[in-house]
């Protein structure tokens, strides 16, 4: 039982679904309710696709696990209408420090740009996470959340997907036209379908540790590789919500997890790390080892999988939850088009080729992080304190110290979505980046440039005034709305140009200079923004033929 | 000081995006080099890496710097 937080019990309730002969249909069901499934039933929710999620349990996380959170995913959760209360709950923080050998070497800070309406990172414990989602689910009516309902069968066929569904009451089917596998790291659906995720298990063990004591030192993530009071191994301190604080140890592949994990032998640990006469309650341990793997494919048919039973990091970089709600995002938007019939199902293969790159990137960035902490030979320990010696003084050391590279969202750009550019551009708003927040104002009242995306296709417009918008494209912008897949035209205007609006039109005035910075725009420039916050193309005049060959594109038709 | 400690390392041919990444896949090549490596034969590695770049930079100002620094601060490490 921990002291700061109790979970809630989320009853079971008998569906209608389980009194007829019949087979109900879904059209889509998200198999899990971890950060992952509940975030694809957030986004199912906000593009009102009726979406049904089961879950095993009847509760939300048991600990705290995941506890870092990106500025992407709060993003994507701002998106979801759920970012603020967790920022609110969370602690903010944005500044690492490195330690070796008591000594700090390096301290960066993770959002040194001004501008963005996210923080770099909160952390905040999982469970509190999962049960602000499921409340905001309650607020979303094409979403319905199942607890105690475990998925044991799965057949697919050509035309849908059945399941067979464990229940207090008992079984009962269900067929859905897509299954979203969210069911964790150790995917029951994963391991029924005869897939596997393939990858390095590695030879390390770590204790983590929530305690709760009060302190005023201010939020930073401090990790140290060879300390005083561990020696030989590295540390990581965090601080979470309600004075929890997140210690982790590394302990190596010869501990006893089962004897780590008594309190008769962390205290000690706790006590050498903190110092004397720290007060601390222990409330949550465990120990824990890692793999990075992942399967081959994210799509199979009808069945798409996410988050950990697609891909698995270790936990140096915050890269599990982070890239599982980036998982989502990339696909419930192509889910919704397919669904309506205004995509073709290979849309979806998109999700897949898009997001195992992101994955091998994860893969890639997780892997050295883990090899820079624990070295395999003598000549790698010998380069790894050999860098962290010259990083006190010397910046090229600092930058290939690696003590975990903090997730980044994935640049999509070799995505076959992406129209190429032709023009040149200035800055990282490639085609298949995320795109760059900004200050702006409407209406004479501040707003965040992404907070003003909704879940379409969007088409930012820049120019310097108004006045200065030819009146044919005017017509067009709005014409735009109309289509069957509609693209939402946003114009924004410089600093300096006239404050007013068009009918029809929202119009934004890039209040700093930062838009147009950012994304190195002139005069008449446009960018074609996918749902999912994506740049898909960008060019230095509208033209109305480039941008629907480039929706076209998505479309496949 | 004509010795450039400051982040050097870019890729030939691409862009990327973040600022760890040149580095770190230069210290993954650099470990890999090392791979199944018994230590002496590491060492010897390491002299022969050494040389090669030794002889690129070929600015001799430049070499006796960075001895300098390289030799210097062992010393400080182990005072």
């Amino acid at each position: 039982m921990l002291a700061t937080y109790q979970n809630p019990i989320y009853e079971y309730e008998r569906s209608v679904d389980q009194n007829t002969d019949q087979i109900p249909h879904h059209p889509v069901i998200i198999v899990g309710g971890g950060p992952v499934g509940l975030a694809a039933g957030l986004d199912a929710g906000v593009h009102g696709i009726n979406a049904l999620i089961l879950d095993e349990s009847d509760t939300v996380s048991v600990g705290s696990r995941a506890v870092c959170y990106a500025k992407r995913s709060l993003e994507i959760l701002n998106r979801w209408g759920c970012a603020q209360r967790m920022i609110d709950k969370g602690v903010t923080w944005k500044v690492g420090k490195i330690f070796f050998r008591d000594k700090l070497i390096r301290q960066f800070d993770l959002l040194p740009a001004p501008g963005h309406e996210q923080p770099a990172f909160i952390n905040l414990q999982q469970y509190y996470l999962e049960q602000y989602m499921v409340e905001r689910l309650r607020e979303l009516e094409s979403v319905e959340v199942r607890w105690k309902n475990k998925v044991i069968d799965v057949v697919e066929d050509e035309r849908k997907v059945t399941l067979t569904i464990d229940t207090p009451d008992g079984p009962y089917s269900l067929s859905c036209d897509w299954l979203v596998v969210a069911d964790g790291a150790n995917s029951g659906i994963r391991a029924r379908m005869g897939l596997e995720s393939d990858g390095k298990v590695f030879q390390d063990r770590f204790l983590i540790v929530d305690v709760v004591m009060k302190q005023d030192a201010p939020p930073e993530r401090w990790f140290s590789f060879d300390p005083s009071y561990h020696r030989g191994w590295s540390t990581l301190l965090h601080r979470q919500a309600d004075d929890v604080y997140r210690l982790d140890f590394q302990l190596g592949w010869n501990a006893d997890p089962v004897e780590e994990k008594k309190p008769e032998n962390i205290l000690p640990r706790v006590k050498a790390m903190l110092g004397e006469g720290v007060d601390f309650e222990l409330e949550w341990a465990s120990v824990y080892t890692f793999t990075c793997r992942r399967m081959e494919k994210f799509r199979h048919g009808r069945l798409l999988y996410t988050g950990d039973a697609a891909h698995q990091v270790s936990p140096f970089g915050a890269r599990g939850a982070n890239s599982g709600f980036q998982d989502v995002d990339n696909l419930i938007w192509k889910l919704d088009l397919v669904l309506q019939g205004k995509a073709k199902p290979s849309l979806l293969d998109s999700y897949c080729e898009e997001r195992v790159a992101a994955a091998e990137e994860n893969i890639m960035n997780s892997t050295r992080s883990t090899d820079f902490i624990t070295p395999k030979s003598n000549v790698s320990r010998l380069f790894r304190d050999t860098v962290l010696e010259l990083a006190e003084h010397h910046e090229f050391a600092q930058l290939l110290t690696n003590s975990g590279r903090l997730s980044d969202p994935s640049i999509l750009t070799d995505s076959m979505l992406n129209t190429p550019d032709s023009s040149n551009f200035a800055g990282d708003m490639v085609p298949g980046s995320p795109l760059d927040d900004a200050p702006m104002e409407m209406g004479g009242e501040e707003r965040w440039l992404l907070n003003t995306l909704d879940g379409r296709f969007h088409l930012l417009y820049f120019i310097e005034d108004l006045a200065s918008l030819e009146p044919f494209h005017q017509s067009v912008l709005i014409e735009m709305q109309q289509q069957s897949v509609p693209v939402i035209p946003i114009i924004v205007c410089g600093e300096f140009g006239s404050i007013g609006s068009i009918d029809g039109i929202t119009t934004l005035v890039d209040a700093k200079g930062l838009a147009k910075q950012r994304f190195d725009a002139e005069q008449g420039t446009v960018y074609l923004v996918r749902p999912d916050q994506h740049v898909l193309g960008r060019w230095r005049k509208f033209d109305l033929e480039k941008v629907s060959a480039a929706v076209d594109k998505v479309l496949g038709s | 000081m004509k010795l450039n400690t400051k982040t050097n390392f870019h890729p030939t041919d691409s862009h990327f995006f973040r600022a760890y990444r040149a580095g770190d896949d230069f210290y993954e090549a650099l470990i890999e080099m090392h791979r199944g490596l018994s230590d002496e034969l590491s060492a010897k590695v390491n002299a022969r890496l050494i040389l090669l770049l030794a002889n690129h930079i070929g600015d001799l100002t430049v070499l006796h710097e960075a001895m300098g620094l390289a030799r210097g601060e062992i010393e400080k490490v182990d005072s």
